[in-house]
């Protein structure tokens, strides 16, 4: 097994949440998958915007104004550098639910029409389900489902077989599974998608907090993440889309900000990316986001990559030793983040939770936001352990301890 | 802590279920689940001279969720349903031995009760509707 190059011990010092006790016990946050905590570098940057900074954007003339807009748009260009884009295809949403909501309601619903069909995977979270379901129920628009083997691997056969024989118009789909772990092939699957000159939205609310993502090289039309999984604040969701769409789709609110000017029966809108952005936005939390980016900058997005590969492979062999647990998802690590999905006997994940937090342990039990892949996977629930960069061996070993434990209060 | 959760004889109700199944001819057939853990409990009632003569549940989800539906059909087997009308929340956490519970799983313990005062209100609210009113007004699980 190979060595991290982070040293999350050193990092812990950087979040104060990590001096917090439950039960008498130190906090081991194995809930990153759901969102991530924060170092004081992010959750100062609030209190100095706050502190020194703060009035609205994009109006006012006075200096405090111009200060708050620079460090608002100083954001968006970090993020846009992040992943490798321009800062104006950067929209600022509150979460990938809204982002994904923003391309359903601007760019499909004015594009798709009657028997156009939009095809998603059986591993997607429900915010990339229901918005389309929605959409077809008030367009008459279909969706397909390209299914998954046991493991999340998507069944890329039956996904061609859809795109060239059917009027596929979108396809949508999760770089990583929140459940399994699972990493799909996007950039072959973009590649065959641009074959047939359909669009491909990527959800990258699990791929982009834990991985290099540079989209010119991937060539997504869409991608969608969120800042508290990546140890932003919450409220900010990433929506990029290419300029060529962004020119083209219809605002998704209207209001403040998103125009350019208002008649009494007629508005001429903003240009990209304000168009998107009506209201005042979350100012200070997208300024939190930049003081994230650069966090995970200076760490590097390849040594969060193989810090969490040397903690899932740790954990999947520490695992794996004990006969009564059914672990899901694939096992080579390159397939896979840092998301372990597994069932402990007749264990419901409900009660494996409230004895994992008489150990201070934080695990996520339930059906994940994911129900369409546990009905494919035949389980009601799974707990779920997912990691981030401040996680070491030892919390890793006091998990598996409390795992033998409740195997001891249940008599297994 | 879980060590007095789950006790002998949670476990036992858990993996040893009584009155698990369908009722024959029920008057009343009654569906819930809770969309925060996905636990389901469907109870089934067969009333008599208002006695519950048979009751049933079926159901899947947690150790508290399941054992707990288990001790209530035993608790209201044979009952008047006047007096199973008037059970309260904290008569059920006695019941099964839990009264520390977190608001998380308290939930889990009181599933198989709202499902069952549904149930009542279902059966009440053909032939004595002020009694599912009452029911409706006195419970505060919905």
């Amino acid at each position: 097994m190979q060595r991290s190059i982070v040293n999350s011990y050193e990092l812990r010092n950087d979040f104060p949440i990590f001096r917090k006790k439950i039960n008498g016990k130190e906090l081991v946050y194995l809930d990153n998958a759901s969102t991530t905590q924060k170092p004081y570098t992010v959750i100062d940057s609030i209190t100095d915007f706050y502190s020194n900074y703060n009035s609205n954007i994009h109006r006012a003339v006075y200096q405090l104004a111009e200060e708050a807009t620079n460090m608002y748009e100083q954001s968006r260009e970090k993020i846009a550098n992040f992943i490798n884009v321009r800062p104006e295809e950067i929209i600022f949403t509150r979460n990938t639910t809204e982002s994904i909501n923003l391309i359903a309601h601007s760019w499909a619903r004015t594009n798709l029409k009657k028997d156009d069909v939009i095809v998603i995977t059986e591993i997607e979270h429900h915010s990339n389900i229901v918005p389309w379901q929605i959409l077809c129920q008030e367009r008459g628009t279909r969706l397909e489902y390209v299914g998954v083997d046991g493991n999340g691997f998507l069944d890329l056969e039956y996904m061609i077989e859809l795109i060239s024989s059917r009027k596929v118009k979108l396809v949508s789909l999760s770089h990583m599974s929140n459940v399994l772990g699972t990493i799909v092939p996007i950039e072959r699957i973009i590649k065959i998608a641009h074959e047939h000159d359909i669009p491909v939205l990527v959800d990258g609310a699990q791929s982009v907090p834990h991985m290099p993502i540079n989209v010119k090289n991937m060539d997504c039309d869409f991608l969608v993440f969120s800042a508290h999984k990546m140890l932003g604040p919450t409220g900010v969701g990433i929506l990029y889309a290419k300029k060529e769409y962004l020119d083209k789709m219809t605002p998704f609110m209207g209001g403040g900000d998103m125009i350019k000017e208002v008649f009494k029966f007629h508005t001429n809108y903003n240009d990209v990316p304000y168009k998107f952005e009506a209201g005042t936005p979350n100012i200070a939390d997208v300024v939190g986001f930049g003081a994230a980016i650069e966090y995970l900058e200076k760490i590097g997005m390849e040594n969060i990559r193989k810090h969490e590969i040397y903690l899932t492979e740790y954990a999947l062999e520490s695992m794996s030793s004990l006969d009564y647990i059914t672990l899901y998802g694939p096992r080579d690590t390159k397939y896979r983040g840092g998301v372990i999905s597994f069932n402990i006997a007749d264990i419901h994940p409900h009660d494996l939770a409230t004895i994992m937090n008489d150990h201070g342990i934080a695990i996520r039990s339930g059906h994940h936001c994911a129900q369409v892949l546990m009905e494919r996977l035949d389980v009601p629930a799974t707990s779920r352990a997912s990691f981030y960069i401040y996680n070491t061996k030892e919390e890793i070993d006091k998990f598996v301890n409390a795992i033998k434990e409740a195997g001891r209060i249940f008599k297994i | 802590m879980s060590d007095d959760i789950y006790r002998e004889i949670i476990l036992d109700h858990y993996r040893n279920p009584r009155n698990k199944g369908k009722v024959e001819n029920a008057d009343v057939t009654v569906h819930d689940s809770n969309p925060l853990c996905g636990d389901e409990i469907d109870i089934h009632l067969k009333v008599d001279e208002g006695v519950i003569s048979d009751v049933k549940f079926e159901g899947k989800g947690c150790a508290i969720s399941q054992a707990s539906a288990s001790m209530l059909t035993e608790l209201v087997m044979g009952k008047d349903l006047k007096i199973v009308k008037d059970l309260k929340k904290e008569d059920i956490l006695e019941n099964i031995g839990l009264t520390n519970l977190g608001p998380a799983r308290i939930k889990c313990a009181l599933l198989s009760l709202k499902v069952l005062k549904v149930g009542m209100i279902k059966y009440y609210s053909e032939n004595d509707p002020q009694s599912a009113d009452q029911i409706r007004n006195e419970s505060s699980l919905y």
